[in-house]
């Protein structure tokens, strides 16, 4: 410990710790622009200069090391008049157009420039002006603001991964710029906003719609990954007119990725609901709620009288909250059924669980760990913050090793990765089990150990084994691919005997916002229901849809759409029309997450409650209020909680331990055999980053992104594409599983030969079934 | 004693209604100040803060930058902006209005104005025969702007030496 005077103050600090640190720990404030708890220490901006004694100089506190009785002066004149010059050098080029700027009102340099500016300007010689850049459709540029604090850049090559953003030139010509004609397309890049200190780097949705001082801040959590980044909401009125983060180090630090910044879009989008609907003849007409709900509880009174109560299904999606998902669990156990389920994304639904599966460890314990096997996980993409946690740990040594159908760039260092098709994916797992069985020196146990006894190990998989064995605190985690991967009961039960044999913890990424939430209310069959394959297979004469588009979210969309107009009676939740109108008869407009109280419970098992950030839009009501009501005309017991604290208490008295009680990866021993790969074409099906649910899919600007227009291509590697007689921008028909699709081809290096990445969840693919793929080159005509 | 009979002699002599009288009889033969309103009008100064107008360069373009300083700084709460980005990239209102039923005329909104855009005219009748009359949209006050526009620079001209 250093012990050293700040102001007069005496603070005492870590060895190690930078003037700037001391003087945040005494609450004394010194002015800085290119500092930043979270980045590398840069000392650039030159604003944070403070008077030290004996030093012949004021030196930067962000960069210079404390030291045993250091005497530090912030506000003395030296320190003064030095950090006044400063800014006078820093306002020479930095353009007087706050009105017209973004960042006016919120502004580092407009905030400390009248502290430490000068009244008037002494400069008279033209300014400097920079040309603006295009860095995407999320990040607008006033570039001629730019004071070169280059946290930007920093923010790329230490948080995001990659140096997308670089400062070219020096002195006044240098500036910021990408790499010639590149946009910047990480999904964690709308962090550059927040960083920047001025207004050269902006959110491009945002431009001039408010300002800083007319929005109210309210707080709430991401619906849109398995997370729960902790949110503020500004709303301008009743509209949420912009998302930044709200600090908190436990969940997702002072980040935010793209999907969860500029997600709020799809709130004020054409095809929302604002009244309930009812089919009649086949017209929709409009219809008040009374009535809605009285010809929803006939429906359902009509079927279970008709046909019994097993003839109704019940498909509730895991982005729905707790609070929704507890009634329209209790709704449909009160009718008598047990046909409900949450996973609807799931091809195999073999996996059981002791309880509901989660991380097994904290969020914040995932860049302390010594080594990670990620199983089916395009991480990235599916979980930008949690990636970013894991770089942070493969900084400091944590060995990533993956699993997996492609091989993507992490944008950290990858210590063994094995590259399978999807048919293959359970047999590579095996050999990584048999490799670790090898380098553990323990025997495979139970189902496995039969089940991969003739797999033969390969050297990639002993790589894999040996990042991972051998290591104190290592994990097995399981993606949403391998959720979505139709042997996912075989991956889970490989994944976790490895587990077991590495001394890890085995750990499912949960997909939804709520998908543990889903798990702990019960929102699937426990009592031999049908699940969602049974239900479509099966196809019951009622359904109650809420939460989710079937024909975009549902693993096997074709077959369900089939089901669903099929049915005699189909009520659909929804906040966004989608495809209602052609399957429901009755459909009730309920809030989505930022109009609606809930809670969310994420995949490490927190629970996280929140207020409705607007009121909902039209005649839209909270979900659980439309179920509360729902239940009570249908005369079922439990349906009486005036407010949401009730409906909470309810579920428990206590949430936190509830949950907590809840919570298990043990998995029942399930029988399988590990199959040989396909030689076949194979589909990598995944939901895009932009396309995991309806108001993300609903978000325009989200949707021109890099990564959402390469979603909407077939992907394949170039030995593939020459194989199938198919060059790069070519159209392809795509036929699978009775439907088909066409769209263009573009490269990916990353897929492994025979292997065409098409995504669920966009409006093109949506009548793809499952099965064989074919490709033909599609001429002359429009991509679907 | 004194002040006793000197009250008596003035309230028999009727003193305080003689000079009533004579200031009464003052203004009876004095210069009249009364004036014919709408015939007659009292002199303004450049700085008379009337009705409202958004002003436009000689080029046309509108000066309004939707800064919303004056929205902000307003405190009878009586300008309503909406904004967004034009075609042309430049920072816009969509939307700019003052309820004139609410504003004090206190012209903190001209004074916050970075580009002298609101301004207040010299225009002071004006009135509204039904509700709603009175909140002046941004096409209505851009039009005064342009029919007052001579005034109202003549009057920024005026002034700019003591700003």
């Amino acid at each position: 410990m250093i012990n050293l005077e700040i102001d007069g103050k005496a603070v005492q600090v870590e060895n190690g710790a930078t003037v700037m640190e001391a003087a945040t720990k005494l609450g004394t404030f010194v002015p800085h622009f290119c500092w930043h708890k979270k980045l590398s220490i840069a000392a650039n901006c030159r604003m944070c200069l403070v008077q030290v004694e004996k030093a012949p100089k004021p030196l930067p506190a962000c960069a210079t090391p404390a030291t045993e009785g250091m005497k530090v002066w912030t506000q003395s004149p030296a320190a003064v008049a030095a950090q006044k010059g400063v800014m006078e050098f820093l306002l020479i080029n930095h353009p007087l157009d706050c009105p017209i700027c973004d960042q006016g009102g919120e502004c580092q340099l407009q905030d400390l420039a009248v502290g430490y500016g000068g009244s008037c300007s002494r400069y008279t010689e033209e300014k400097r002006v920079v040309v603006n850049k295009n860095l995407g459709p999320l990040i607008s540029t006033d570039m001629t603001r730019c004071i070169h604090c280059t946290r930007c850049v920093r923010f790329g090559q230490e948080i995001a991964g990659v140096m997308e953003l670089g400062m070219a030139g020096r002195g006044e010509h240098s500036e910021i710029l990408t790499f010639v004609g590149r946009t910047v397309d990480s999904e964690l890049s709308g962090n550059v906003i927040d960083l920047c200190p001025v207004g050269a780097l902006t959110s491009k949705p945002f431009r001039y719609a408010a300002r800083t001082w007319e929005l109210a801040r309210r707080k709430s959590v991401s619906p849109h990954d398995g997370l729960g980044s902790n949110l503020v909401m500004q709303v301008k009125g009743e509209r949420v007119m912009r998302v930044v983060p709200f600090e908190n180090e436990a969940v997702n630090e002072c980040w935010l990725s793209d999907r969860d910044r500029f997600a709020y879009e799809g709130l004020d989008t054409e095809d929302r609901l604002t009244r309930p609907m009812v089919c009649r003849d086949g017209a929709w007409v409009e219809v008040d709620w009374a009535e809605a709900l009285e010809a929803v509880a006939q429906g359902l009174r009509e079927t279970v009288d008709r046909h019994g109560p097993a003839s109704i299904g019940a498909l509730v999606s895991p982005t729905l909250t707790l609070e929704e998902l507890f009634l329209a669990t209790r709704l449909a156990r009160g009718l008598g059924t047990d046909n409900i389920d949450h996973h609807f994304r799931a091809l195999d639904s073999r996996a059981r669980f002791a309880g509901a599966p989660w991380l097994g460890l904290s969020v914040a314990d995932l860049p302390s760990l010594q080594s990670v096997l990620l199983v089916g996980s395009t991480i990235r993409k599916e979980h930008p913050l949690v990636a970013q946690r894991l770089r942070q740990g493969a900084k400091k040594g944590l060995a990533v090793n993956v699993v997996h159908v492609a091989g993507d760039d992490l944008l950290m260092p990858v210590a063994s990765r094995l590259v399978a098709r999807p048919s293959g994916l359970v047999a590579a797992l095996a050999a990584v089990a048999k490799a670790v069985a090898e380098a553990a020196g323990g025997p495979l146990e139970g189902e496995v150990a039969k089940a991969v006894a003739g797999v033969a190990v390969t050297e990639e998989a002993r790589a894999v084994a040996k990042g991972l064995v051998g290591r104190s605190r290592a994990a097995v985690l399981v993606g949403n691919y391998a959720q979505q991967h139709p042997e996912f009961a075989a991956l889970a039960a490989i994944a976790r005997e490895i587990a077991r044999l590495a001394g890890a913890t085995f750990g499912v990424l949960a997909q939804n916002a709520n998908s543990v939430g889903a798990k702990l209310v019960g929102a699937h069959p426990v009592a031999g229901g049908l699940d969602t394959r049974g239900l479509v297979a099966a196809a019951p004469k009622a359904w109650l849809v809420a939460g989710f588009e079937p024909e975009r979210d549902a693993a096997m969309a074709p077959a369900a759409i089939e089901a669903l107009k099929k049915a005699e009676f189909v009520v659909a939740l929804s906040s966004w029309r989608c495809w209602a109108p052609e399957y429901a008869h009755v459909i009730l407009p309920i809030a989505p997450s930022a109009e609606t109280a809930g809670t969310f419970v994420n995949m490490e098992g927190r629970v996280q409650s929140f207020h409705a950030v607007t009121l909902p839009r039209g005649e839209a009501r909270p979900g659980w209020k439309v179920l509360r009501v729902l239940g009570t005309m249908l005369g079922l017991p439990g349906f009486e909680a005036e407010d949401i604290g009730e409906v909470r208490a309810a579920i428990a008295p206590d949430l936190d331990a509830w949950a907590k009680a809840g919570l298990s990866n043990e998995l029942a021993p399930f029988a399988f055999t590990v199959a040989a790969p396909g030689t076949g074409l194979e589909r990598v099906a995944e939901w895009p980053v932009y396309g995991t649910d309806p108001q993300v899919r609903r978000a325009p600007s989200l949707q021109r992104t890099a990564d959402a227009r390469m979603a909407a291509k077939a992907r394949m590697n170039a030995a593939t594409a020459i194989a199938n007689g198919l060059a790069l921008g070519d159209r392809v028909r795509v036929t699978q599983g009775g439907g088909e699709a066409v769209l263009e081809v573009a490269i990916d290096p990353a897929l492994p030969d025979g292997c065409v990445r098409i995504a669920r969840g966009i409006a093109a693919t949506v009548w793809l079934g499952e099965g064989d793929l074919a490709l033909a080159k599609a001429t002359g005509e429009a991509a679907a | 004693m004194f002040a006793r009979a000197k009250e008596i002699a003035s309230s028999l002599l009727l003193t305080e209604l003689v000079k009533g009288l004579a200031l009464t009889g003052r203004y009876l033969f004095s210069r009249k100040i009364t004036v014919f309103f709408p015939e007659e009008k009292t002199p303004q100064g450049p700085r008379f803060r009337g009705l409202h107008a958004l002003r436009r360069y000689p080029n046309g373009e509108e000066r309004c930058i939707a800064c919303k300083l004056c929205e902000a700084v307003c405190p009878a709460l009586a300008i309503t902006i909406e904004s967004e980005m034009r075609q042309d990239g430049t920072r816009r209102t969509t939307r700019y209005d003052i309820d004139l039923t609410k504003c004090i005329f206190c012209g903190f909104c001209e004074e916050s104005c970075p580009v002298d855009s609101i301004v207040e005219t010299r225009v002071l009748e004006y009135h509204g025969e039904a509700r709603g009359d009175l909140y002046y949209t941004k096409p209505v006050l851009l039009a005064i702007g342009d029919r007052y526009e001579a005034q109202i620079a003549a009057d920024r001209a005026e002034d700019a030496r003591f700003r």
